[in-house]
């Protein structure tokens, strides 16, 4: 059986951390993040927003893009969770109900990739669509 | 909630919404008293014993986007259906505490999930809080503490997903060496 890891591990990925970051602080500024914004309430957490946090997190990794993903509470949606707020950078926040993988993938590759507004944001008379 | 550690991650939301800079996450499994307790404590603003000694009650709550508090009142059930009880003790100014107890081997009890991932979540999302999680087993104990996570990855951010992926299974592997009851 392996040694189990310890945090002496983590130094190697630190240092390959540190080499990353240093080449993203000279490409962009640290505003032009996207921000995701997990709702994790008892509410979300009880309809499935830990998933959709670890796929989020993961996926954005694997797909490349340079992006923040925390958690919130419970914004009254309750009947919509798991929800979740997305900032593109300079842009208001748009909230998305009734996430689960497959509509989170839809998210990342069409709202976040593209700006393009997926179905199921809430509340449904949300601004700026309109705008759009 | 489908498991354990889905509580422990609703309970410490309620010490992220209390400010608290340090959140203490320990379980203790004896299996000679066939007891699992989870305890939560936190150093944030605590309440009035008034409100504390409320707050297991579905429709006591402080928030004002809906009139209902769940998270208290389901692991209150849940702990009572195996035999077990709740306990809340809380001062303010000085923080609040959440013991759970349990019945380990009671039918009723739900599994612990994915505790590690909660941990990890939990830290990564709340960066300016320290997040100690000590977890005891009749085999040994394992500490996990995000102050020498922190001293280790020297400024970089605990929520980059290499580190939170490396945590998990670091926090997984030592949590089935002191053999765990899941």
């Amino acid at each position: 059986m392996g040694q189990v890891k310890s945090l002496a591990d983590l130094r190697k990925i630190k240092e390959n951390l540190q080499e990353k970051m240093s080449l993203r602080e000279k490409s962009n500024n640290p505003e032009s993040l996207v921000q995701v914004k997990v709702a994790m309430a008892t509410c979300g957490i009880a309809s499935g927003a830990k998933t959709v946090m670890d796929f989020f997190i993961d996926e954005l990794e694997k797909r490349n893009i340079q992006a923040v993903v925390t958690q919130t509470g419970c914004m009254g949606y309750c009947f919509a969770e798991p929800t979740v707020e997305i900032t593109l950078p300079g842009q208001a926040p748009v909230v998305y109900g009734y996430v689960d993988s497959k509509k989170a993938d839809d998210i990342i590759e069409k709202y976040i990739k593209n700006g393009e507004l997926v179905d199921g944001i809430i509340p449904v008379n949300y601004e700026t669509i309109e705008k759009k | 909630m489908k498991d354990l550690s889905m509580h422990i991650m609703d309970i410490a939301q309620n010490s992220v919404s209390a400010h608290a800079s340090l959140i203490r996450i320990e379980i203790i499994e004896q299996a000679a008293k066939d007891s699992f307790r989870i305890m939560i404590e936190d150093n944030g603003k605590g309440m009035p014993a008034e409100l504390a000694s409320k707050v297991a009650d579905p429709y006591v709550t402080t928030r004002t986007t809906r009139k209902v508090g769940l998270g208290l009142p389901l692991l209150k059930q849940n702990a009572e259906r195996t035999g077990g009880s709740l306990k809340i003790e809380s001062e303010e100014g000085k923080g609040t505490k959440i013991t759970a107890d349990f019945g380990l081997s009671n039918f009723d009890r739900p599994p612990l999930g994915d505790i590690a991932g909660t941990i990890v979540l939990l830290a990564a999302a709340n960066l300016n809080i320290r997040v100690l999680y000590k977890h005891q087993t009749e085999t040994g104990e394992y500490i996990f503490d995000t102050d020498e996570v922190n001293a280790m990855l020297e400024g970089m951010p605990i929520s980059e997903a290499s580190v939170i992926r490396f945590l998990k299974e670091m926090i997984n592997e030592n949590l089935h060496e002191i053999k765990i009851a899941g």
